[in-house]
């Protein structure tokens, strides 16, 4: 992944508006949060291969990351924290927010085809 | 016959940092150990540091760095299959004739899993619970060795049966952790902690009659 280039994210995003697509959203502080700290929460939540069409999507810079949102026929998704992203050789369009020890707090995927995890090819 | 161990982790490096030394002297005593492993890890958060894994590619790295650790360890693996984050909304009974009916096949003499309810993350209390639950239906059942990671297992459960000082084979354990490259800086920063790589170098398990 690279660091978000806020134009060409919003081509990527563009290129995918208005057609049947999978979604893979995600946000996560780990499994150990409240392990390694008693007064911490452990929060999380993804949902993969959420199937939508949005009307038009738009990234927004904060500064130190950006937003990403889709507007649906029905309602809204939306993605904080995004800081890098990547076209992979499936033309699928991966977002992600790590923080400062690359770890991955917040994940934006689109995709024509379902998302299967890579490994899952060659099992 | 040499002494037959199944390892039932969820996660690749859950063998490593929970049992490495352990292992390692095991197949050292001659014992034929092989990992049966839940999931591929794909919803792990750490992606290396620098980041070179994404979602998408992140199983295929984990498993490729799994299959170079059970080398280091001396071991075999065998993927169950499971969702990594999921296994807790699985059909236990399902979950647990599946490992029961692998089990009965392998005979083996121990089973080394999570002990259901203080293993921190819920893949590891769903797949321990699994396996203790299918151990039990075993007519021949196994020994069991139960590894509890929450800070207050002691406090409910008092101190553990086995303590293995595992000194004389933390070289292996510190290789095979560094194989686990997507996910070994969590470790390693861990390990900065004296305390902690103290607590590395002693692997302690309870065992099946201390299950509450």
């Amino acid at each position: 992944m690279e660091p978000i280039v806020k134009e060409e994210a919003q081509k990527e995003i563009d290129r995918f508006a208005g057609t049947p697509v999978y979604v893979h959203l995600e946000t996560t502080n780990g499994a150990y949060a409240s392990h390694f700290n008693a007064k911490a929460h452990n929060v999380g939540a993804f949902i993969r291969n959420a199937n939508v069409t949005y009307e038009h999507g738009k990234i927004i810079s904060t500064g130190g990351g950006y937003r990403v949102g889709l507007k649906l026929e029905l309602g809204w998704v939306y993605a904080e924290g995004l800081t890098d992203y990547e076209v992979d050789e499936q033309n699928r369009l991966l977002m992600a927010g790590h923080d400062e020890q690359g770890r991955l707090m917040v994940a934006l995927e689109i995709s024509e085809t379902p998302f299967a995890h890579e490994a899952d090819h060659h099992e | 016959m040499s002494k037959r161990v199944i390892v039932i982790f969820p996660h690749p490096d859950d063998e490593t940092f929970g049992a490495g030394g352990t292992i390692a002297s095991l197949v050292e005593e001659g014992a034929h150990v092989t990992y049966w492993c839940g999931t591929l890890g794909e919803m792990g958060r750490n992606m290396g540091n620098p980041v070179f894994a994404n979602r998408e590619t992140l199983s295929s790295h984990r498993k490729r760095e799994l299959e170079e650790a059970v080398s280091v360890l001396g071991i075999d693996v065998v993927h169950l299959g499971y969702r990594d984050k999921t296994i807790e909304f699985e059909p236990l009974e399902e979950m647990v004739t599946h490992l029961r009916t692998k089990l009965e096949e392998e005979r083996p003499d121990l089973v080394l899993t999570h002990y259901p309810g203080y293993a921190v993350h819920p893949d590891h209390d769903a797949l321990g619970r699994a396996a203790v639950e299918a151990v039990k239906e075993m007519e021949e059942p196994p020994e069991l060795w139960l590894h509890a990671i929450s800070n207050d297992s002691e406090k409910d459960l008092g101190e553990p049966a086995i303590t293995r000082d595992i000194s004389d084979y933390w070289d292996t354990k510190w290789k095979a952790i560094r194989t686990h490259l997507s996910q070994a800086d969590g470790m390693v920063d861990l390990l900065n902690r004296e305390d902690q790589l103290e607590r590395m170098k002693t692997e302690r398990f309870y065992t099946g009659d201390q299950l509450r």
